[in-house]
């Protein structure tokens, strides 16, 4: 066994590649239970990887097919309706862990200096995330696939001069078409997956360059041992291998009693208007998305008003895309002088507070009719949710610290 | 970088042979790129097509495929094209002047080449949605008590008159799309084709 090792160490750098990324890769002692989302979000990818191969085998890339390929899978095929909820409800919990993971960074100020590349490589990753949902969407030809297709990419018509042709281009035909779900069929299960799967390793190539942050925002790098090693580090296996462990099986609890109990989750992980086959003729009474787009689809229908001489559609894409523009932008404009939340003074904390409100209120309303008071509402909380961004420079310059500690703490 | 110990010739056909090479990579994306557009097999699809009117009661609506999309054709009673003129100040362009919406036949308050007979794309012009017929005039719910009919589209709250006009303040930018198209006989449309030519 040993001459083998060293029989390929000799040729590849094995030992020393499980050295560097696990056995002794030092991360702090005092990860908590935001820590767990990470290795989860790496486990949904692999999930709808794996799931997503074996769907592949039985469906149908076809407007006259698709459809009855996926009711085949769900009663015909041998485990298929597993593989497929699995699958559907996979996309779902894998938004809740990258969204939880994201809310993390925000937490300990995790994305700030020097982890700024970190973040803007997972800002990536989320974006190309987006972009694999909203097409798997379109692969069941429900009419909500169908017309949810049709309202994203007519957002590229509002574009001006090339708007048109550029939507045309995507969907390879005048409407959503056999040429739209082919194609998306093709970018849904290899290229965005391939794009991801590179991401996703140069994320974590980064993140083990600088080292994790914690809880309390210090660089354990700082203190290091007469051995090297910092004096707050342990490595990462065997310990966060097993605590990850922990995480994955309680996770797994949740994720199996929603497949095996609610699988569309009263609407919200398979909407009704999907069990429809797409008719080009007839929209569903509300188009809405999946939950995980519905606070960029609030904010894209909430404003109703033409100003700068731009129609108020071109505006509410301008700040749908804004909306998440912003967020790579978090580390330069966050200006205190603290990283994690437990050394922040109030204004930071109540700004949070209000985004977070904000963004789950969008969420909502994003599922309801847009008319009256939710218009408004809507209105408001985009408001916010821009202003946490814009003011966050000032706020968290003029902001009260608490003194950080030279170590971390545990309780 | 340091410019010591550079081989300006060197330098300089390294530089010819990247920028030929960015050249040749632009070269080898066009096909790739072209290959994503509607193919000859989806431009043919989008042929005009031909509608009998003769059985269309008055105040109802056909709704017929052109090129994948739904195509209204309302017959409508003095009644409602009395309407259009009624209160044009709630409308974002009463007098159709954003010309890529029509041909220039249909630049008329009815919006049409009969006034009798409207012809509209049905696909909200905010994100494509098609809009809800509440042709009848009165109480409509969510549309006040005074709604003097029209399309409304329930995605987002745009409101259109009887000429598919959009009213002001709501998301959808422009009227509704009047498709090319012409008279063969007086109960005959095509869709697809006017005096100019196929669409």
């Amino acid at each position: 066994m040993q001459k083998l090792l060293a029989w390929i160490d000799d040729r590849f750098p094995l030992t020393k590649v499980w050295e560097e990324h696990l056995a002794k890769y030092y991360a702090p002692r005092n990860f908590n239970f935001w820590y767990y989302f990470g290795s989860l979000a790496l486990l949904m990818l692999v999930m709808q990887i794996v799931t997503g191969i074996f769907l592949t085998m039985h469906y149908k890339p076809d407007t006259g097919l698709a459809f009855a390929s996926v009711e085949y899978i769900m009663r015909d095929v041998e485990w298929g309706w597993l593989l497929r909820y699995m699958h559907s409800v996979g996309a779902s919990f894998f938004f809740i862990v990258v969204y939880l993971h994201m809310f993390r960074a925000l937490l300990y100020g995790s994305h700030r200096n020097p982890r700024e590349l970190i973040w803007l490589v997972g800002m990536l990753i989320f974006v190309a995330l987006m972009a694999e949902a909203f097409m798997g969407y379109l692969l069941p030809w429900g009419n909500m696939s169908y017309w949810g297709a049709q309202v994203i990419l007519s957002l590229f018509d509002a574009i001006p001069l090339v708007g048109p042709i550029l939507a045309e281009w995507m969907r390879g035909d005048f409407v959503v078409s056999d040429a739209t779900l082919n194609r998306f069929f093709a970018f849904h299960v290899i290229a965005v997956p391939l794009i991801l799967a590179a991401l996703v390793f140069v994320h974590i190539v980064a993140l083990h360059k600088v080292g994790s942050n914690n809880p309390d925002g210090v660089e354990i790098k700082k203190k290091k041992g007469p051995d090297g090693i910092p004096l707050d580090g342990i490595p990462f296996h065997p310990y966060y291998t097993v605590k990850d462990i922990v995480g994955v099986t309680v996770f797994l609890m949740l994720f199996s009693a929603v497949i095996f109990f609610a699988p569309e989750l009263g609407g919200w992980f398979l909407e009704p208007d999907n069990f429809v086959p797409a008719n080009n003729l007839l929209t569903p009474p509300e188009i809405v998305p999946l939950w995980y787009f519905t606070p960029y689809y609030s904010i894209l229908r909430a404003n109703t008003f033409a100003f700068f001489g731009i129609e108020a559609k071109l505006w509410g894409v301008i700040f749908m895309g804004l909306a998440i523009v912003f967020f790579f932008f978090l580390p330069w404009l966050d200006r205190s002088p603290v990283k994690s939340i437990r050394y922040r003074g109030w204004m930071y904390k109540t700004a949070l507070a209000i985004f977070v409100v904000a963004f789950l209120t969008l969420g909502y309303l994003g599922t309801q009719p847009a008319a009256g008071p939710n218009l408004i509402i809507a209105q408001v909380c985009t408001v916010l949710y821009f202003a946490f961004f814009v003011l966050m420079p000032l706020y968290t310059k003029i902001d009260k610290t608490k003194p950080v500690p030279e170590r971390v703490t545990t309780k | 970088m340091s410019e010591e110990g550079v081989n300006p010739r060197r330098r300089r056909l390294l530089v010819i042979t990247s920028g030929l090479g960015i050249v040749g990579a632009a070269f080898a994306a066009t096909p790739f790129v072209l290959s994503m557009m509607p193919s000859a097999r989806a431009k043919a699809a989008g042929a005009p097509v031909e509608v009998d009117i003769s059985k269309i009661e008055p105040g109802q609506l056909l709704t017929v495929e052109w090129r994948g999309k739904p195509v209204w054709i309302l017959r409508r009673t003095p009644e409602m094209l009395k309407s259009l003129s009624a209160d044009t100040k709630v409308l974002a362009d009463p007098k159709s002047e954003v010309t890529d919406q029509q041909p220039s036949y249909a630049q008329n308050e009815a919006r049409s080449l009969k006034p009798e007979y409207l012809v509209l794309v049905g696909i909200c012009t905010h994100l494509g949605c098609a809009p809800a017929q509440r042709l009848q005039a009165g109480a409509v719910s969510g549309l006040g008590d005074e709604w003097p009919g029209g399309f409304f589209c329930p995605c987002h709250g745009s409101k259109f008159d009887l000429a598919g006009r959009v009213y002001k303040n709501v998301p959808a930018p422009t009227n509704l799309v009047v498709p090319p198209y012409s008279y063969l006989t007086n109960t005959r449309l095509i869709i697809g084709v006017d005096k100019k030519g196929a669409a």
